[in-house]
């Protein structure tokens, strides 16, 4: 107990005497409060920091393997031309300031009867309470043709990093009057929308720099977030819907499943035939590996929670947030997983303190950005309900930009995406 | 420390326990937390609702009825809006009214933002003798009940004078007359030179 001061020893005093009120056992000084954070991305990151914010007398640890972690969100700029790759970094220097003890290591195994983690140097952890959030993998047998090694000339760009810079260069690099292919991946993915950010930002980069090329969406879905925006916004800037549209969606209906891609030839086969000077494969995709070494996964890969804490169903004092959760109708989004962690930050904090779980709210937002200075969003707040033991929408609240916004009111969309960038980056890291 | 540890649990066991288990029982309803709501509003505000810009403002240290205002103007969506009209729809009066009290309390940090010194001298004496009766202490001050603007995001300030200018977010009266008189004697530029000293301040 030595490593605890005075004042943290006053909090755990209260909290432990609390506890007894109320019917727990005693906690035993000197543990009772280590908490494992798998994952440093934007939900791991920012339950770490809420954590700390709200008791300092909880040992946080935070296991990630990169010392820079590059957000998705907003990546598409980099894409556009619109965004310089290195304002995408953060380090974990700001969470270190907060005393979180972070790790550069992988997580390779979560043992919930001996409540450790184990590390992939060896090194085993124990825990009071572990959370898991450690986003998206890939399914790389759902494409023939498409695996990790071939990812690496036919890029996802759906971890941001060397990835979004190889796509970033292969569009810079193509022919004029080239083909662009983007595979859109089926139900559920990370962030609903950002294929088609991605089609739109890539279309700015080519309509002012190769304006006889084109970009092919080739769906697996037939139809798509933000959809009726995304088509107009197009219209507006793209030629959509005219001979000449520099973006062409093929919906899973009218031939657009991709079943196979031959990367010496660069095709992907769907209906036909479709050649790209670039092909963007954005895969089927699954909870991050560790989740299923945690067996923390249901049959469709995902791993369900308790939706007003985000403990596992699967197993107790695991806490699963961001998008390897099942947290629908709350979208695998950068929003939401930071809006997530803070909800299971507290309800962890409550528990450790012999608490029972506060009650929860949840925010979601997502900007998608179609020009420098065209931009739309979607919002929506949630509630948990107890009865149903599942989030739901509140009703009345949210939903998507306008059609009728003008364009002033789409230009600062623009701006006020850019500002929760700053915010939601600052909020997390820092 | 361990004698002192079991002095404290006497003290808590001791009466205040009962002190200490209402929390837990209000809790039971269904209204969450002031900073469990507030918290969601961190993304786009900052944490605890400073923003770093470079747009959306700050609403740390707003005042209570100011922000109870705000909010009920976004509900019933008489207040122009890209996206709180959307936001605020999703919270009850009794919510609302909880978030007021969180940010109120918190300080308004304030960064710091590219502006022209000769436009923020002008400007400190336009804001002297149209905007301060209002808005006092050079706009740093709550107490008006009419929004922080020393420090506030230079965009964000810009839109709002134009949502006030074209009569798309209604003004108060009298800050309208003063207004008037700002437009006429000194025009669009007078506007600018404001909007440069408020975000000149630290
Ligand atoms: C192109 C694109 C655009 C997007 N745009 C938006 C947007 O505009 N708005 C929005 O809200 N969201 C957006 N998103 C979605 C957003 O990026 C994700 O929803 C968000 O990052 C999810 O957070 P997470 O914590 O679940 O996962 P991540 O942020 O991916 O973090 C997971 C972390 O876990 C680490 N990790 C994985 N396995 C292990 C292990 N075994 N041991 C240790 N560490 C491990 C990884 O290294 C990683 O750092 C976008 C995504 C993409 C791809
Ligand atoms: C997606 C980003 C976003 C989220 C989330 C968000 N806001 Fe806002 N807020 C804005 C923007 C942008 C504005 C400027 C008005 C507009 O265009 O909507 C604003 C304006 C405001 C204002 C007016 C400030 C003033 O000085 O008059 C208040 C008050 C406010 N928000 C409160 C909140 C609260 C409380 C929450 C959480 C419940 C919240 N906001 C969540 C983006 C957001
Ligand atoms: C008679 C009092 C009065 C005067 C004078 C006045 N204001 Fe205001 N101002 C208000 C009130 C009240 C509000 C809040 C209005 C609302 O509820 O939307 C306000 C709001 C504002 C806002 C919006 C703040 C925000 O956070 O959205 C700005 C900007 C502003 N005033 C600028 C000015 C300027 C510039 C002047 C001088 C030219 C001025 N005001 C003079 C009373 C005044």
């Amino acid at each position: 107990m030595s490593h605890i001061d005075r004042r943290s020893f006053l909090t755990l005093a209260g909290g432990t005497v609390f506890a007894t009120a109320l019917g727990y056992p005693m906690i035993s000084f000197g543990t009772g409060k280590r908490v494992v954070i798998i994952g440093g991305g934007i939900g791991g990151a920012t339950a770490a920091k809420y954590i700390r914010m709200a008791d300092p007398s909880i040992e946080v640890t935070l296991v990630e393997p990169k010392k820079t972690y590059h957000t998705c969100f907003l990546s598409n700029e980099i894409l556009g031309g619109n965004r310089d790759f290195k304002t995408i970094a953060f380090g974990y220097e700001g969470l270190k300031k907060r005393g979180v003890n972070v790790m550069h290591e992988i997580a390779i195994d979560i043992d919930a009867t001996a409540k450790t983690v184990t590390l992939k140097g060896g090194k085993k952890l124990g825990y009071d309470a572990c959370i898991v959030s450690p986003g998206i993998s890939f399914k790389w047998d759902a494409i023939e043709g498409y695996d990790a090694n071939v990812a690496k000339t036919l890029p996802h760009a759906w971890h941001a990093g060397p990835q979004t810079v190889l796509l970033r260069d292969q569009v810079r690099a193509m022919p004029d009057g080239g083909n662009v292919i983007i595979v859109a991946p089926p139900n559920p993915f990370r962030c609903p929308p950002g294929p088609y950010e991605r089609a739109s930002q890539i279309a700015w980069y080519l309509k002012n720099n190769k304006p006889k090329s084109k970009i092919f969406i080739l769906d697996n879905k037939k139809k798509f977030s933000k959809q009726k925006l995304f088509q107009a916004g197009w219209q507006r800037h793209y030629g959509f819907n005219t001979d000449h549209s520099m973006i062409e969606w093929i919906s899973g209906d009218a031939g657009g499943k991709v079943t196979r891609v031959d990367a010496k030839a660069m095709i992907a086969e769907a209906g036909v035939d479709f050649k790209g000077s670039v092909i963007n494969v954005i895969p089927p995709q699954q909870a991050g590996r560790i989740a299923f070494a945690g067996d923390l996964v249901d049959k469709k890969g995902w791993c369900p929670v308790k939706q007003n804490t985000f403990e596992s169903t699967r197993h107790s004092d695991i806490y699963v947030v961001g998008d390897a959760s099942v947290a629908a109708p709350l979208p695998k989004s950068g929003y939401a997983a930071n809006s997530e962690a803070k909800v299971c930050a507290a309800a962890v904090v409550a528990k450790l303190n012999g608490q029972s779980a506060p009650v929860p709210s949840y925010v979601n937002t997502c900007y998608s950005l179609i020009t420098p200075n065209d931009g739309m969003s979607v919002a929506m707040v949630y509630r948990f309900d107890k009865q149903k033991g599942k989030v739901i929408k509140v009703k009345g609240s949210g939903g998507l930009t306008s059609d009728k916004a003008s364009a002033e009111m789409r230009k600062r969309e623009v701006s006020y995406a850019h500002s929760w960038f700053m915010n939601i980056t600052r909020d997390t890291f820092f | 420390m361990k004698n002192r540890h079991l002095w404290l649990y006497f003290l808590f066991m001791s009466g205040s326990v009962l002190i200490g288990t209402v929390p837990i029982l209000l809790q039971a309803a269904e209204t969450p937390t002031a900073s469990m709501l507030a918290n969601s509003c961190a993304g786009c505000h900052g944490t605890n609702g400073s923003s770093v810009g470079p747009a959306s403002p700050t609403i740390a240290g707003i005042s209570n009825d100011y922000f109870i205002e705000t909010m009920q103007a976004y509900k019933k969506g008489t207040r122009p809006a890209t996206i709180m009209t959307r936001i605020a729809k999703g919270y009850t009066d009794e919510e609302i009214k909880l978030m007021a009290g969180f940010f109120s309390k918190q300080k308004f940090i304030r960064y710091e933002q590219n502006f022209d010194p000769a436009k923020a001298r002008a400007g400190k004496k336009l804001h002297k003798k149209y905007c301060d009766k209002c808005h006092e202490d050079a706009g740093r001050s709550a107490e008006d009940d009419a929004g922080i603007l020393a420090g506030q995001w230079a965009p964000y300030l810009r839109y709002s004078m134009d949502d006030f200018n074209s009569g798309n977010r209604e003004m108060e009266k009298k800050m309208k007359k003063k207004m008037d008189i700002l437009k006429k004697k000194e025009g669009d530029e007078g506007v600018e030179q404001l909007i440069h000293f408020y975000s000149s301040q630290k």
